[in-house]
């Protein structure tokens, strides 16, 4: 099996509800927990397992903003495994998942430089690293409904754009997904193979924008006015 | 990448000392300068210092060190395993020469010869998988290539000859062989580091469209998602400012190659007893240190792509 996640960037609207239900449930997890800092002080900061970044692509008007969630791609082949000089970091032979055995290991961060992706994170108060476990310890755990059986981040996406599925069965519905929507992986060129894909967003017509009526002379002057004076 | 102090303690001190040795060890065992006891006690002493010193700078700075031990145990993959495999090897070999070698006042005997060939050779291939752990990187191009091995190796000798030949002259021996050589391995390092900064210069590598799949249209960040640092920003986002890093440049030439050669001259025009070679010593700490500052503030790496950066 080669686990992983399929991220619809069509659809993803950045509410990062993906990245907090991963806090949540993996503070209680196998690795956990996923320390905050100073969570409410002036700086607050913490691990995090999934985060998401906005970009904007293109130049106005042919501009669009694509939200991009990202957490550990499960590469096929994983140079952070392959440094890791404890053996704390390891790959699963039967689903393909990175995981950290948090008893051996060292602190060394040395992992953590060869990702490219940013996955992983020191926890500052155990001096343990933690990355995405692809909640191994739910997909697996039969006291849960067939469906709650799938990462915590899949399951709480409000825009399904999110897939969990096995990359080695050419019938999953990531695979599927892939094929069909022209998956792709991050920095191919540095050859990790990452197991993640991610979907483009899908072709649309531009709106038209020519029909537009010029603004008035009174809303000109309403507007300026309305950015001049503070509230 | 954040310049971390103890880091750069470690590979600056731990190079030289294996320097050190290796060329103590070599002076000794091939007859290329009187080397007798006292040379050997002092110099064998000062080298498993700088070494030791070194090696405890980098595991104080693990956040976990009471697992350290188990550093061992991914020999088959891991440069930093292979690093400490060697460097632990290399204490009973380099310390029974030393032991040997003192004992004999200096003479050499078949075990002596063994021991010292062995002993040599760990401290190259241990300096060399240092160099290793950061060439192997494909995320931090100014580091992956064979230049930085290459440099660790040249620096290290380069600094541990002129600690040399200060002791040399220190404990009343003749420094000249010596100080040729020095000043032969720090002209080849300094070579090494300019092509090594020109190099750095040609580069191209993964950019931010790359990074993101969108390669096809300009791409910038709206918003990183947090609002303070986090473990990638502290741990990778270090930038220094352009005429900083102009400056350490100068610095690492200056104080690393020329005045060390400056001063390995004077040796050898028997100018000014040992206080030239005291000078070349600061000078070269402190231009190898710099140095190694440079190594970590100018490598990029890639993950600063999502966090904005437009190519590394
Ligand atoms: S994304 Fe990073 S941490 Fe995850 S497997 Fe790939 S290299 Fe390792
Ligand atoms: S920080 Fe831990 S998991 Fe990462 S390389 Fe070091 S020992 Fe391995
Ligand atoms: S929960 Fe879904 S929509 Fe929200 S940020 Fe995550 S992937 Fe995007």
């Amino acid at each position: 099996m080669k686990l992983g996640l399929v991220i619809d960037l069509d659809v993803c609207v950045g509410c990062h509800a993906c990245a907090v239900s991963c806090k949540q449930w993996n503070t209680s997890g196998t690795t956990g927990p996923l320390t905050d800092y100073q969570p409410y002080g002036e700086d607050p900061s913490g691990v995090w397992f999934n985060r998401i970044r906005h970009y904007e692509v293109g130049d106005y008007p042919h501009n669009k903003t694509i939200n991009f969630p990202m957490s550990c791609m499960h590469c096929e082949q994983a140079d952070c495994v392959d440094v890791c000089p404890t053996g704390a970091s390891y790959k699963r032979e039967e689903d393909g998942i990175v995981l950290i055995d948090q008893d051996k290991c060292m602190g060394c961060n040395y992992c953590s430089w060869a990702c490219p992706y940013g996955a992983r994170e020191l926890d500052r108060e155990s001096g343990v690293m933690k990355k995405c476990t692809l909640c191994v310890d739910r997909i697996y755990d039969e006291n849960l409904a067939e469906i709650d059986r799938q990462p915590s981040c899949v399951i709480t996406c409000p825009a399904n754009a999110r897939h969990f599925g096995d990359f080695d069965d050419p019938n999953s519905n990531v695979s599927q997904l892939t094929r069909e929507r022209s998956g792709y992986q991050l920095m191919p060129e540095l050859g990790y193979k990452p197991t993640n894909q991610y979907l483009p967003p899908r072709l649309t017509r531009p709106v038209p924008t020519d029909d537009v009526k010029k603004k008035s002379l009174i809303s000109s002057i309403k507007e300026w006015t309305n950015k001049a004076i503070a509230r | 990448m954040h310049p971390a102090l103890s880091v750069i303690f470690f590979t600056v001190a731990s190079g030289a000392g294996y320097g050190l040795f290796i060329l103590l060890a070599l002076a000794h065992l091939l007859g290329l300068g009187d080397v007798d006891g006292k040379t050997l006690l002092w110099g064998g002493l000062l080298s498993l210092l700088l070494i030791t010193a070194g090696l405890l700078s980098s595991v104080g700075h693990l956040a976990n060190p009471k697992n350290a031990w188990r550093a061992f145990f991914r020999f088959k993959t891991s440069w930093l395993s292979r690093e400490g495999v060697f460097a632990v090897l290399f204490y009973p070999f380099g310390f029974c020469y030393l032991l040997l070698a003192w004992l004999s006042d200096g003479a050499v005997g078949a075990l002596t010869l063994v021991l010292g060939g062995v002993a040599v050779l760990l401290a190259l291939i241990t300096v060399f998988c240092t160099g290793m752990i950061y060439g192997c990187l494909k995320t931090i191009r100014q580091w992956n290539t064979s230049l930085t091995p290459t440099n660790y190796l040249l620096l290290g000798l380069a600094s541990g000859c002129v600690v040399l030949v200060l002791v040399l002259l220190l404990t009343g021996q003749q420094a000249d062989a010596m100080a040729g050589l020095g000043v032969a391995l720090l002209v080849l390092a300094a070579l090494a580091k300019g092509v090594y900064y020109f190099w750095m210069r040609t580069l191209s590598g993964p950019t931010i469209n790359t990074a993101t799949g969108f390669t096809r249209a300009q791409v910038r960040l709206l918003d990183a998602g947090h609002t303070a640092g986090t473990f990638l920003t502290d741990e990778f986002g270090y930038q220094a400012p352009l005429n900083q890093l102009f400056w350490m440049k100068v610095g690492v030439f200056v104080f690393g190659f020329v005045v060390p050669v400056l001063g390995l001259g004077a040796v050898l025009a028997g100018v000014g007893g040992g206080w030239f070679a005291g000078l070349a010593v600061v000078s070269v700490f402190v231009g190898v240190g710099a140095e190694r500052w440079l190594f970590f503030a100018e490598a990029r790496h890639v993950v600063n792509l999502y966090h904005g950066a437009q190519r590394t």
